[in-house]
């Protein structure tokens, strides 16, 4: 199985302070990955890492390619979609201006407004809210489209922070089911970090646990998600 | 990701931290050192350098009271002209036209100041930012056009402005007028200089830099945000004020055309090339303002204003932190030499 | 009656020039959150471009649009050069940034043009405007350009994709990172487009206030209150706040007794300040929450 993604002793900074402490792993293509742990473990900042918004050192490889020296922008429009933690909505544009913003790098105008009318399928209630400014969304709406917006770029990899943050639970099964659609008929490659390791395991089929900036466990979705240890700190069990 | 760009805007001096209250001054040693120059400088040069020394001071203490301001409170102000204008006439007017003494003049010029500041701090209040910048432009501005009105003019000569009498060295001490007045401003300084640092340092300073870097939490604490405010405005103005007395006095004259926007640019260039809410910074900023103009004229008289410029675009490249940033350097290797 | 009416459409004229200079102003401020002290003295280095190329020989409108594309070039390279450096730096450190490039252009223009008053052609003439006394056909001209450089930028900022990725970029500008969008090359194109409005607004007032390198400090002045008056976050907001302002002059300067020219710039500012301390963030500006 080829790697989409190859990280190798990654380390990050914000500022003095040392977020990850060199830690590795692999992506298989077409696979949905956790990366799970307890607040400030460096799940987040390995998202960071990758699309290049802190200080880092060692090496990622996307399809083969390095990404070091990329900027955020370049990394992006190589395929790879990042939803941020606090979704990164364009608060003032309407429902519409931001999923045209998601597809902002392609140029083919009828792919484009196709990939629209898909998002509204797989969201409906984006549809609705088509011409409404985003800031007036729910949390749960603003996280569809955040996802929706991330999709428009017809990624290959999708990154996606704490997509059940804030969410009723009833909302982040919808969330997660279309996730879980996404990645079996699109074919797109996702790695979720997650607080809520239950939820992400049931969708995943490899997970990592990280604990102070490494690598701590890591396995098959299930493995882990019957491992003792990760059972007691992250499933409550 | 809330907080625009406006609303965050000023507070650029380091958060406050426990060590605040040192980085704002320096330490002892290097203190003395530097008064230690203060007190020979004029013992070396001519009499027009210590005029020109002298300036400097004067302006160190307005550039200190923006400081104040600023670095202590995060307001940002481009109105400092007023209320040195105000101290200034005030100074002149008493001398001139009261026959009052002309130290005796400063205290008052200070409490004058620090009613205006008081109350112009009050509307001031509303406003942040960008906002707060253009309404105490709108003074600066304002304040050569008031100077000259008709309905004024008895007591401040209007147009022509005011001259004032250059004050002799007591006592029959043997030193020039130049040089008595430069001790006299040296003596001003250090006293405000000492005075602010304590100011910084107390309760109320530390009340006015948790303002500065968060004014919401700063209200959540108990913290009279309001009060603190308009009291640094206050604080500011009088400062200024005194500063405006002392350079009505060394420059012996007054009028309307000395107190343009452009002195209020000069004052907030000093600061930010003496470090934004560094004290001792003060001092470094008002030698830029007063000296390095002089030197560009010298480089080249038809571009003075352009080498003016590259010459401060230099020093803000090299050091985006001002002086403070030069200091902190030092003491660092300094620092690791000892250590 | 008659002179209230004309009073406002002189009023409307000017500012009309103080709306061009509010909105390049606030395209930088979108930008960078920084106000451009220099944008005045970088309209002032334009007009004398233009009038350079005029006196050179050029066609009037061949030396406008050579000299919105110059002041286009120049916008971008003072960005890359001087304010990209001190992207990190503080706030006030780029204030003082902007200081400098305002005495650097003042003091260049003076050495190359010196600082005598030149007059300035308009393609407008200066004949009465359907027989107004007090607007004259360049007036007439002005508020029209003007009104036809509003339309295109509002076209452009709504409509196209161009737009829309410069607007994403100023309002989240990390956001529009993870979209693709190169938002250093937004930040060079908001800054060459507030040069070209500017350089418009000062070729369309030099024929009014005729053409010497300070002939923009109270120009400058009126588009900062506009700017703060409309609300920096709101382009159109800007725009409305030119009018107002130059109708504010206006009145303000014929109505009230005893106000000459000295005190018509405090008054108008006083009134500024005003409406600021009722409505802190403009009339068209939006509250900002702020969250501890």
């Amino acid at each position: 199985m080829t790697a989409m993604l190859d990280v190798s002793d990654l380390r990050a900074w914000y500022g003095q302070a040392q977020a990850l402490r060199g830690l590795g792993f692999r992506l298989a293509e077409g696979g949905v990955t956790a990366l799970l742990g307890a607040n400030g473990a460096g799940k987040t900042t390995v998202l960071r890492a990758i699309c290049n918004m802190v200080r880092t050192a060692g090496t990622i490889a996307f399809e083969g390619r390095p990404l070091t020296g990329l900027s955020t922008a370049s990394i992006v429009r190589l395929g790879i979609a990042h939803v941020p933690q606090g979704r990164g909505t364009f608060t003032t544009m309407t429902v519409e201006e931001n999923l045209q913003l998601g597809a902002i790098s392609r140029s083919d105008r009828r792919g484009i407004i196709s990939d629209t009318e898909r998002m509204y399928s797989h969201f409906p209630v984006l549809r609705e809210r088509r011409r409404q400014q985003a800031g007036t969304l729910s949390g749960g709406e603003q996280q569809m489209l955040a996802v929706a917006r991330a999709l428009m770029l017809r990624p290959r990899l999708l990154l996606l922070d704490e997509p059940s943050f804030g969410l009723a639970p009833l909302v982040v099964r919808d969330v997660f089911g279309i996730l879980g659609k996404i990645n079996r008929e699109d074919k797109v490659t996702i790695l979720v970090v997650e607080q809520n390791a239950q939820l992400a395991l049931e969708l995943a089929e490899a997970a990592y646990v990280i604990e102070t900036g490494r690598i701590v466990m890591s396995g098959s979705a299930a493995d882990i998600a019957n491992n003792e240890d990760v059972r007691k700190s992250y499933l409550g069990y | 990701m809330m907080v625009d760009a406006s609303r965050k805007a000023i507070s650029d001096a380091p958060p406050s931290d426990a060590d605040a209250a040192r980085t704002m001054r320096l330490g002892t040693g290097t203190s003395l050192v530097i008064l230690l120059l203060l007190l020979v400088a004029p013992l070396l040069v001519k009499n027009f350098i210590v005029f020109q020394l002298t300036t400097v001071l004067i302006y160190g203490i307005a550039i200190l009271a923006l400081n104040i301001l600023t670095g202590g409170s995060g307001q940002f102000s481009l109105g400092q002209s007023a209320f040195y204008a105000l101290g200034a006439y005030t100074s002149a007017i008493l001398i001139e036209h009261a026959g009052v003494n002309y130290a005796l003049t400063l205290p008052i010029s200070g409490i004058v100041c620090f009613a205006a500041g008081f109350l112009f701090g009050l509307p001031a209040l509303r406003l942040s930012g960008v906002y707060l910048a253009l309404a105490t432009f709108a003074l600066a501005v304002a304040t050569p056009q008031l100077l000259k009105l008709g309905a004024l003019e008895p007591w401040t000569g209007g147009v022509q402005g005011l001259v004032v009498d250059k004050p002799d060295a007591p006592f029959g001490l043997p030193v020039s007028q130049d040089a008595w007045l430069y001790y006299f401003t040296l003596a001003i300084a250090v006293a405000i200089y000492i005075a602010s640092v304590n100011l910084l340092s107390s309760r109320s300073g530390r009340a006015m830099m948790a303002i500065r870097d968060n004014e919401i939490a700063a209200s959540a604490m108990g913290i009279n945000v309001a009060l603190y405010k308009t009291l640094t405005f206050g604080v500011s103005a009088a400062i200024t004020g005194i500063a405006g007395g002392l350079g009505a006095i060394a420059v012996q004259f007054v009028a309307p055309d000395s107190f343009t926007i452009q002195l209020a640019i000069a004052l907030f260039l000093g600061m930010v090339v003496g470090g934004v809410g560094w004290l001792p910074g003060s001092l470094v900023g008002a030698a830029f303002i007063v000296f390095i103009p002089n030197v560009a004229e010298s480089i080249s008289k038809g571009l003075s204003g352009a080498v003016f410029g590259v010459l401060l675009l230099v020093v803000i490249f090299l050091v985006p932190d001002g002086a403070r940033q030069v200091a902190q350097a030092c003491r660092s290797v300094i620092g690791r030499r000892k250590g | 009656m008659e002179l209230l009416s004309n009073q406002i459409l002189a009023g409307i004229a000017t500012g009309a020039i103080y709306a061009c200079m509010a909105l390049a102003l606030v395209m930088i401020y979108q930008a960078i959150g920084q106000l451009n002290f220099a944008q005045g003295e970088m309209a002032m280095f334009s007009t004398f471009m233009a009038w350079q190329m005029i006196h050179w020989g050029a066609p009037y409108w061949a030396a406008f649009v050579l000299t919105l594309m110059l002041s286009f070039a120049g916008g971008v390279v003072i960005e890359r050069l001087l304010f990209r450096p001190l992207a990190k730096a503080p706030i006030l450190t780029n204030l003082a940034g902007f200081l400098a490039l305002f005495a650097i252009i003042n003091s260049v223009a003076g050495l190359i043009w010196d600082f005598t008053i030149k007059p300035f052609p308009s393609p407008f003439g200066s004949s009465p405007f359907l027989g107004s006394r007090l607007v004259s056909t360049h007036q007439a001209g002005m508020i029209g350009v003007i009104l036809l450089v509003l339309a295109v930028l509002f076209v452009f900022l709504r409509f196209t994709r161009m737009g829309l990725a410069m607007r994403a970029a100023a309002a989240q500008p990390e956001s529009a990172r993870l979209v693709g969008i190169d938002t250093n090359r937004m930040i060079a194109l908001g800054w060459g487009m507030a040069a070209a409005v500017g350089a418009v607004a000062g070729m369309l007032i030099a024929p009014v206030v005729f053409l010497d390198p300070n002939m923009m400090g109270g120009v400058l002045i009126y588009g900062f209150a506009a700017a703060v008056l409309g609300g920096l976050s709101s382009p159109p907001g800007a725009v409305v706040g030119g009018f107002l302002v130059g109708i504010i002059e206006n009145l303000v300067g014929t109505y009230v007794s005893g106000v000459g020219n000295e005190l018509k710039l405090p008054i108008a500012l006083a009134l500024i300040v005003i409406v600021l301390v009722v409505k802190p963030s403009g009339l068209f500006g939006r509250q900002e929450i702020k969250r501890v």
